[in-house]
């Protein structure tokens, strides 16, 4: 799960990573409130949780009212990636004389926790992540959940030469990682983390992602994704077991399994048809699950036709067939039904649906050539 | 011949009082799975089809002498009991359950590697040798005994890949779930391997998908150690471009996780990589000529 720029510094600032001064406002009269607080200059940015943010214009440094009004509208109406922006922070602008990279996240590969730091921080990071690999550093902690500075400082010795700066990076360092392990993050960076012109060490930047898979013991983190970000079809199809992403296409998809829902969408494609989302109804057999999942693909006007493709394992096709029978009585279904069923309990389910008048395939080509054939 | 588990692999059932548990534990002896045991903590001396319980994986793993064990408890106690495993020696560890929390993973990771055992998965379908034992949740009937070895990121479209083989009388020696959690305990180099040291296992099928940088492992792998030939289908070309991680993700990575990124490198590294999974047999038959 991401969370907002002025979110993750609020975190920041709970476990005493030094941010600038300042706030969030939606509008420019706010804004001009924020910054007589902290004083001018102040840099004002916008919140929203896509990369290229800077890029788009959606940051300025601003030196008095004027300006800042000005520019807080002008952000306030950009379009960036497809979101409007409805929140800026406005924080006391750094005085930056040096830009460094900061950052905890997990090597899936190593399963390990890696500390990632770099003297050329900023926006190019990544590019010099490809053409001086040795410029950044990576450091392991070998497994280990501790909070002992002397384990890392390896790391501040090779940014820093300075021996106070070495040792603020450190302290720092040890505040990321517990909130890190605190809160189950899959990443907490700090880009740019900066030396300001008063030689102190300092957060310019927060971002703050979440293992979805640790949220469950974080009741407290729920209230901070921002709803906006979630497709309300999706969210709703999660509520109720469903994995589902809606796509461009025409041919609507419900398929058991998040590979096969993958390899389906490809064989679709492949077979040349457009496939309209990704449904996955899970491993359970549960025949409320194709209702729902008939309902959420059928609010999409676009949709030709829907291929269910199943391949029985926990999931019972005759679960599966139940749930289309029922879908059949309680909801119009307006577009072809093109189905295939292999696996546990795939006869019953077969007779099931031909005693009701449906056609079943058992071969997947089958099944999307005849789906695709009637996307047309 | 198979790899990991055969006829003689006897397993244990961690959670096999849970819904889950309890079914596929009879699914598995119905199978011919040796399961000798099951655990569940506070319910020891009970019996779950037939199954004796015991309070702990050391009194279970004393009095039944297993050597593999399987997990279906929630997400969790699943760290715990894969902990527990790991404390008692039990040489393979198989953990079916989704939604193990990513810093869990980083601790059973580092039990592990002081360890000598083997854990395969989480949120995996588990392994099967057909003819001989299966220890996991796929659906036994679709699978046929035989020499060709798979390995899979993936649960359904593994049963998919398996089914085209078996139609086209194509037996499998093993079929092994790696699992699609970020942090899994057996990755496809490791099972690469082993296909590769098994003498039964002719050729090798890989299905992989999208996110990662495993099947750029195996290619690399594949090149330099496979001599047997393989197969490979990943899915999710029309996936839509996974979302960030920041700038770490790419820094870590560095690397391109498409689905047509991973299908070149394989190519590039001599592997047939097909496009629909009822090719895979013809891809086969040409590959053993």
């Amino acid at each position: 799960m991401k969370i907002h720029e002025y979110l993750a510094r609020n975190l920041f600032a709970e476990y005493g990573i030094p941010i600038a001064e300042g706030d969030v406002s939606k509008t420019p009269e706010g804004a001009v409130a924020i910054a007589k607080k902290t004083g001018f200059p102040v840099v004002i940015k916008a919140q929203v949780l896509v990369g290229g943010r800077g890029k788009a214009g959606g940051v300025k440094v601003v030196a008095n009212e004027a300006d800042l009004t000005s520019e807080f509208n002008r952000i306030k109406n950009l379009n960036i990636k497809g979101y409007t922006v409805e929140t800026l922070l406005v924080a006391k602008a750094i005085d930056i004389k040096k830009e460094y990279y900061l950052a905890v996240t997990i090597d899936n590969i190593k399963g390990d926790v890696v500390i990632i730091a770099s003297a050329d921080g900023g926006v190019e990071i990544e590019e010099t992540a490809k053409t001086n690999p040795e410029r950044i550093i990576k450091f392991y902690m070998q497994g280990v959940k501790t909070l002992d500075e002397a384990r890392w400082a390896p790391v501040a010795a090779q940014l820093f030469s300075d021996v106070r700066l070495q040792k603020s990076c450190t302290s720092i360092l040890q505040k990321l990682l517990k909130l890190f392990f605190e809160k189950d993050c899959s990443l907490a960076e700090i880009n740019p983390f900066v030396i300001t012109g008063e030689g102190n060490l300092i957060a310019a930047d927060a971002k703050v992602i979440f293992d979805d898979n640790g949220l469950d013991r974080h009741p407290e983190l729920l209230p901070l994704r921002d709803m906006k970000y979630e497709d309300a079809d999706e969210l709703e199809a999660k509520e109720k077991g469903l994995s589902f992403v809606k796509l461009e296409g025409n041919v609507g998809c419900i398929v058991n399994g998040a590979g096969l829902a993958m390899g389906t969408m490809d064989a679709v494609n492949l077979l040349g048809g457009r496939p309209a989302n990704f449904l996955d109804v899970g491993g359970s057999s549960n025949p409320e699950k194709v209702l729902n999942a008939l309902k959420i693909i059928l609010r999409n006007k676009d949709i030709k036709v829907i291929l269910i493709n199943i391949f029985g394992g926990i999931t019972r096709c005759d679960d599966i067939a139940n749930g289309i029978l029922i879908a059949l009585k309680q909801i119009k279904i307006p577009v072809p039904l093109v189905i295939r069923l292999t696996g546990t309990n795939e006869k019953e389910a077969k007779v099931l649906l031909t005693s009701a008048g449906l056609t079943t395939f058992t071969s997947m080509r089958q099944a999307v050539t005849e789906a695709v054939k009637a996307s047309k | 011949m198979s790899i990991l588990i055969d006829q003689n692999t006897k397993v244990i059932v961690q959670g096999i009082t849970g819904r889950d548990g309890s079914f596929h534990a009879k699914q598995m002896l119905e199978y011919g799975t040796k399961v000798v045991g099951g655990v569940t903590p506070g319910k020891g001396g009970q019996e779950v089809n037939g199954i004796p319980v015991f309070n702990s994986v050391k009194e279970a793993k004393d009095k039944t002498g297993c050597n593999a064990a399987v997990i279906y408890v929630p997400a969790k106690f699943a760290k715990d009991a894969m902990l527990e495993d790991i404390a008692n020696g039990i040489p393979l560890i198989i953990c079916i359950t989704e939604g193990v929390p990513v810093l869990d993973m980083v601790e059973v990771k580092k039990a592990l590697s002081n360890s000598q055992c083997r854990l395969i998965g989480p949120n995996c379908p588990g392994l099967i040798s057909p003819g001989k034992s299966k220890i996991g949740i796929m659906p036994g009937h679709i699978h046929k005994a035989g020499d060709i070895g798979v390995v899979s990121r993936s649960g359904t479209l593994t049963y998919e890949v398996v089914y085209n083989l078996t139609i086209n009388n194509m037996g499998q020696s093993s079929c092994v779930g790696l699992g699609g959690d970020p942090i899994i305990g057996t990755r496809f180099v490791d099972v690469l391997k082993l296909f590769q040291e098994d003498p039964d296992t002719k050729a090798i099928v890989m299905v992989g998908e999208i996110g990662g940088g495993d099947e750029q492992l195996a290619a690399e792998f594949i090149k330099k150690h496979v001599t047997k030939p393989v197969v490979a289908f990943i899915a999710g070309r029309t996936a839509p471009a996974g979302k960030r991680m920041g700038h770490a993700g790419a820094i870590i990575s560095s690397g391109d996780s498409t689905a047509e990124a991973k299908m070149q490198i394989l190519r590039d590294a001599g592997v047939m990589v097909i496009d629909f999974p009822d090719e895979i047999p013809q891809a086969l038959t040409a590959s053993l000529k």
